[in-house]
Order: structure tokens, then sequence, then C-alpha cells
């Protein structure tokens, strides 16, 4: 009787096992049986956006019955992973979340559809968003539309700027006063940095700062308008901005890779004086450095104003048809509503993408807020074919000359040209 | 009372026997039943876990696939193995996968039979010391990583007492050239205790009487050591080195990922791995085609390497 007893239940634990592995249709439906049409919406792990939207999605389902939003979100770190391990299995989101350096990969994989011109009319969103949105604009259509946008401003530690004699209110506004200001802030022993005047890190924001706030600042391009010619070195704009961004752990002598492991952990303890980073570090410094006295102003310009922008924003998956893709519409217009925006960066920090939002006079003379916000018309976002690749090569420059001594120039001529590598890649089979 | 049901069963219907009811009836067939099914379950998994995976990598490496899309995966040849060939980057992942080996699993074989040594000769505390030799092989790998690069930083413990002595501070991991050697040091000291534990079974093995005989022949401790233990402990030392090799390949990733200056293998790919490069390959730039390939070369890789342990390092010896 034994026998039979385990025969059985080994049967049972077999056909469960290939039952396992058999394709699951049925979670799949599109409605459930009330007829409702449910959408999956995929972000990345983030507290505050994450119960925002839990919030946001009751509402929009409270004034819109029938549709069912559901959320599902990943860590940051692996992010690109869940999507991607969804893909053969076709369970992935039908609106999805991403961060616009990677929309060209994901764009290029087929993964997104355009967004229909009749409900995302360009010439509306051209009027009302920042120009920067362009950034997602391929093949002359728009494939996301963002809640919010992030620009860089230089944070600055008001504590340790009293304590070299500095004006805590009147922060750097160009090259030579941020050079001057990280030299007086920066504490040496010897050769070795005890305070770091300016953080410094390429593989954080530092890479962006290049790009963005200081080669354009010098009157340079990186990338021509057709975004097929890489320009950084066509004039001398770029290698300025190139060696003036290397000064300050070379000649300066102010900064550090790897000081206090990276730029935020040294300007949250303290250690760094000032930190050129994004508007999402707010909410970090308010949650793990609620003492911290330090203030934002706009990123010190030279010849113009420029600084980097960037953002995480919606496209619909490429599969999404009928009245799924209503519903998708629906709800991605009722993210990128005036109303959301403003709770977006009241939860978030992020600020608003339209521009009459976020120049509304209560955020511009915020006292955070108001640097990013008045950083926001002269914000560029490059276009990035990889951002990881772009990234890396940015770094590589930089350590060839710090660590390996090759001249600055070569090392920048270098970059150039791996970049330009990149591009052609990218465009050889458009 | 199976037994005797079973029996009766196979008295009255003795002329037609189908296997079925041969199963059914008899008890030792019921037991090679159970025995095969529960040796089945792991199988399948294994199959559909491990070896199937394993064979469509050899598929995959072979076209050129965007993890993203789901498109047509085209066919195109050894692309991928000519690409990967002619990239630096893996090259250098491949170099450096070899000097985290040689170093890596030297440095814990040597490490781990001198401790075990050390703790085979005492007879007090022996458990204590085992306990806090092996404590870093169970400690987070992440949470040992970020200790490290705060020790070893610019700014660090190791660098306030190198000026205190008068020496000049060290890079370590923000120099290209010094990197690897901390990360190897780093995964040598957390494998300590897994060695130390394989070589104490090894010396618990081996009969004291060959150490008395050698004693009586006026053997040094050193000739002892050469003579008696080493080759004894041969088996010990092949198992350990194979493993120790194939845990190096794997462990190599989370050190890297976590204890390199910009999280990817830096500086300037000075300690990027084969396996720290299929995952980036894959993940990062999306190209499971050469990620692909790239994992077929070290799964070769990894089978030469073994063979080649087996080999080389195994000999007969008997007492």
């Amino acid at each position: 009787m034994l026998k039979k007893w385990h025969l059985a239940l080994f049967s049972v634990l077999l056909i469960a096992l290939l039952a396992a592995c058999g394709d699951d249709e049925s979670s799949d439906n599109n409605s459930d049986s009330d007829g409702d049409i449910t959408i999956k919406y995929w972000q990345y792990e983030f507290a505050s956006k994450v119960n925002l939207m839990d919030e946001l999605i009751e509402e929009f389902e409270e004034a819109n019955p029938g549709i069912k939003v559901e959320q599902t979100t990943f860590p940051y770190d692996n992010y690109n992973e869940q999507v991607a391990a969804q893909v053969p299995a076709g369970k992935g989101p039908d609106v999805i979340n991403l961060f616009y350096g990677w929309v060209p990969s994901y764009v290029d994989a087929g993964y997104l559809q355009p967004l229909p011109q009749e409900d995302f009319p360009h010439d509306q969103i051209e009027d009302e968003f920042f120009p920067l949105v362009e950034a997602t604009k391929m093949d002359g259509e728009y494939w996301t539309i963002p809640t919010a946008v992030r620009t860089a401003a230089l944070f600055y530690n008001k504590d340790l700027f009293e304590e070299a004699g500095l004006d805590p209110n009147s922060p750097p506004e160009t090259w030579d006063e941020l050079a001057d200001y990280a030299v007086q802030l920066t504490k040496k022993n010897g050769d070795r940095i005890e305070q770091s005047g300016l953080a410094w890190e390429p593989a954080q924001q530092g890479h962006h700062w290049l790009r963005d706030g200081l080669t354009l600042q010098a009157g340079g391009q990186v990338l021509s308008d057709d975004r097929k010619n890489v320009l950084w070195g066509d004039s001398d704009a770029g290698l300025e901005a190139f060696e003036y961004w290397l000064s300050f752990p070379t000649d300066l002598g102010t900064s550090e890779q790897g000081f206090y492991t990276d730029d935020v952990t040294a300007f949250v303890t303290e250690k760094a004086a000032m930190n050129i980073d994004g508007s999402f570090r707010i909410g970090t410094l308010q949650n793990d450095a609620p003492d911290l006295n330090y203030a934002v102003a706009p990123m010190p310009g030279k010849d113009q104003k420029s600084t980097n922008a960037s953002f995480w924003t919606n496209g619909i998956t490429k599969d999404v048809e009928g009245e799924k893709l209503e519903a998708s519409v629906k709800f991605l217009n009722f993210l990128t509503s005036e109303d959301v925006m403003e709770r977006w960066l009241d939860a978030t920090g992020e600020l608003p993408a339209k521009e009459a939002v976020a120049m509304q006079d209560k955020y511009v003379a915020d006292e955070i807020y108001g640097a990013f916000i008045n950083s926001l018309p002269f914000a560029n976002a490059h276009f990035f074919v990889d951002e990881t690749k772009e990234r890396d090569l940015v770094i590589d420059a930089a350590n060839k000359v710090l660590l390996e001594g090759m001249d600055k120039e070569e090392a920048f001529n270098e970059l150039v040209e791996k970049t330009q590598a990149l591009y052609d890649d990218y465009w050889s089979d458009k | 009372m199976t037994n005797k049901t079973s029996t009766s069963n196979k008295q009255t219907k003795e002329q037609k026997v189908s296997l079925f009811q041969k199963i059914r009836g008899n008890h030792k067939h019921q037991q090679y039943l159970f025995v095969y099914i529960c040796l089945l379950l792991p199988i399948i998994f294994f199959l559909g876990i491990r070896i199937l995976p394993t064979l469509f990598t050899f598929n995959v490496g072979f076209r050129d696939w965007n993890l993203l899309s789901s498109g047509p995966h085209p066919f195109v040849g050894l692309e991928n193995y000519v690409a990967l060939i002619k990239d630096e980057v893996f090259i250098k992942s491949v170099v450096n996968t070899i000097v985290y080996i040689v170093f890596g699993v030297f440095g814990q074989l040597l490490f781990g039979i001198i401790v075990a040594l050390l703790l085979h000769k005492i007879n007090r505390f022996v458990g204590f010391f085992r306990v806090i030799y092996f404590i870093p092989y169970v400690t987070s790998i992440v949470a040992i990583s970020w200790v490290f690069q705060w020790i070893l930083m610019g700014n660090g413990v190791i660098n306030d007492l190198l000026i205190n002595l008068g020496l000049p501070p060290q890079p370590f991991l923000n120099s290209p050239d010094q990197a690897i050697y901390v990360i190897i040091g780093a995964m040598i000291w957390q494998a300590i205790g897994f060695q130390m534990v394989l070589f104490l079974a090894g010396l618990e093995n081996i009969p004291q009487m060959l150490y008395e005989a050698a004693d009586i022949d006026g053997a040094t401790p050193w000739q002892k050591f050469w003579h008696v233990t080493v080759p004894l402990l041969n088996p010990t030392i092949v198992f350990s080195a194979v493993i120790g090799t194939i845990n190096f390949i794997q462990v190599s990733f989370t050190q890297v990922m976590n204890m390199s200056v910009d999280g990817s293998g830096g500086p300037l790919n000075s300690t990027i791995t084969v396996v720290v490069y299929i995952y980036q390959l894959a993940f990062r730039q999306f190209d499971l085609g050469l990620a692909s390939a790239a994992t077929v070369l070290l799964f070769l890789f990894i089978l030469a390497l073994t063979l080649f342990q087996m080999k080389v390092l195994t000999r007969k010896f008997d007492y």
C-alpha cells in the first residue's frame, strides 16, 4: 500500500513539473473575465516613484472604468536584464519606462512602436515640452514621452564654504571661479587630499558634465544635427573643455578619482565641498544626510550656459494594438498631464517636462529646485547610440591621462575617434 | 502487508504477466521503480536547466542575436568568433582571467595548505581557529568587497599606515597595475577557509605510521613534508585545484563588479574577466550572439584547463 502511495505522489509531482514547463497561455490574455482591459506598466524600483505610481494608477482606473493597470518594478541595476529576459517569453510590458539613453537600442531592436501621431501630434509635443525630449525622436517619429526630466547643477556645502572664508550665498558662476573656489576649498597633507574642493567622478555624472556641460559652454558641439558625425574635435572648444575638466585632478590638484569611493559618498560625508550632480540626488541627500547644510547653484558656465539633462521616459511596446493600444495611449496622456507633472515633482523631485508647468513662479523661486528649473531652458540631453560604451570611452580617456600619463590632446583625439566609430557602426545598417 | 498482497497477486495471475503487472506485483521491482523515479526528477531538472541551455548557447553563438528583438536572428557563421578574436577588450579579459587563475589558485592552495598544516599541529583552540579562518568564506562577497574598497582607498587605513611608516601611499584599486592583484588577494583571503577544510580532511587521511617510519629512517621535517605529505595529499590538491579554478572563474564576477573602480572591470579594463565581459556584452550591449560565442570559448577553455589539470597533477601513489 505504501508503495502505491509513493507512486501516486511522484506521478503528481512529475505532472506538475511537466505542466510548469509547458506554455501558460491563459495568463497572457488581454482581458479578464469582466471584459476589463489590463495594461502592464514597468518601471524601475525607486520607492517614491513606485508609491506615487500606485496612487496615480488608482485614480486613473477610477476615471477610466474598464481599464486596469498593473505595475511591475525591477531594481535599477538589472532593469535591462529583466526586460531582456522577458522578451523571448513574450511576457513583456505594454507601457514601459526607460532611461532616454537606452531608447535608441530599444528602437533599434524593434522593441517599441512609435507614439501614434493622432494622439501625440509632433507640433504639440515640440510646442509644450522642453526641446530636450527630442533626444528620443528618431526616424521622424517620437518613440517615447516623459513625465519629468532632471538637470545637473552644482551642489555645494555651505559650512565648508564658510570655513574656507567663502560666501555661501555667492557660489561660483564661471569656469575660473569654479577652479578658484575648488582650490580654496581643498585641504591637503603633502600630496594627499584630505578634503576635495570638487568631487570628480567620470563614471558618475562626470562624463555628462563634460559632454553636455563644459563642451557646449566653451562653444563646441559634440554631435552634428543629423546625429551622424561627432564634431567634438572639430573646434578647439572640445579640447579646451576636456583639458579644463581634467585640470581638477591634475594641475589644480583639487580632486581625485575614487575619493572616498565616489562623489556622492564624499559629498555626503563632507569630504568634498562641491559636486556636479543631478536633481535626482536631492531625495538621497534628504534621506541619507538630513543635517547636511548644502545649497544648489546652476552649473558654472563660460561663453555660454549649458547643463546636462536626462530623463526617464514612457514608450509603448510593439505588439500592443486595438483596445489595448487605446488604453495605453490614455494612460500615457494621463501620465503626461499637467497635474501629474506637478505631483511628480513634489513626490520624486523630478522636474516637469512641460515648459509651462515647470516655469511657474513657485518652482522657479524654490530654494532647492530653483537652480535646476532655471537650468532647464539651456539644458541639453546628448543623443546616445550606446550609453554604456560612450561613458566607458570618456572614463578610459580620463584614465589614460591620469594613470598612464598620456598627453591630453592625444587622449581626447582617441576619444573622439572611438566615439565616431560607435556612431558609424550604429548608422551603418540604417 | 504489502509483501503479502503482492505475493498472493503473483500466485493467482502467474500466466499472463505484462511488464506493468510484473512491476506492480514484485516488491523488489517496486523498490527499483521508486528509486528510478527519484533519480529521474533531478535528471529532468538537470537536462532542462543545464544541458539544453548549454547546447542552445552554441546555436546562439552562430547568430546575429539582439537580446531585445524577438524578430529573426540570422545565421552569421563564425562572424561572432572572428569579432571576439579581434576585440582587444576580449583578449584583455582572457589574459586577465588566466592571471586570476594562476595567481589566485596557486595562492589559495599555498595558504590553504599552510593554514591546514598549522592547524593540524595544534591541540588547543582548534575549533576556534577553524571558525576564524572559515568565517570569510561564508561572508557575503559584496560586503567584503566594499570593506576592502574602504580600507584600500586613497584616504583609507592602509595608506594611513604606509604614511606613518614613511612609505609612499599606494593607489591600489585605482591603479591599472595593482588593482588586479588586490582583487586576487581579497579572493584568496576569502577562499582560504574552504581550502583549509579540504586539506585538513586530506591530512587526517594520511596514516600516522608513515611518519613514524620516516622518523626511524631519520627524515627531516622538510623531507617528511615533501616525500610523505605532498604525494599523499595529491588527490586533494588535484581536487582543490580543479574546484578552485572553476570557482575562481565564477566568483571573479562578483568581486570584480564590486571592487573595480567603475564597477565594470576598470581602471582601463585592467581587472575585467571573461565572465564580466560576457555579462556586459549580453546585458549592457544586448548582443547575445557575441556573448554566447564568448561563453562557448569560455566553456572550451574550462574544459581544456580541467583536462590539463587532471593529466598533469594526477599521479598514482600507493602506501
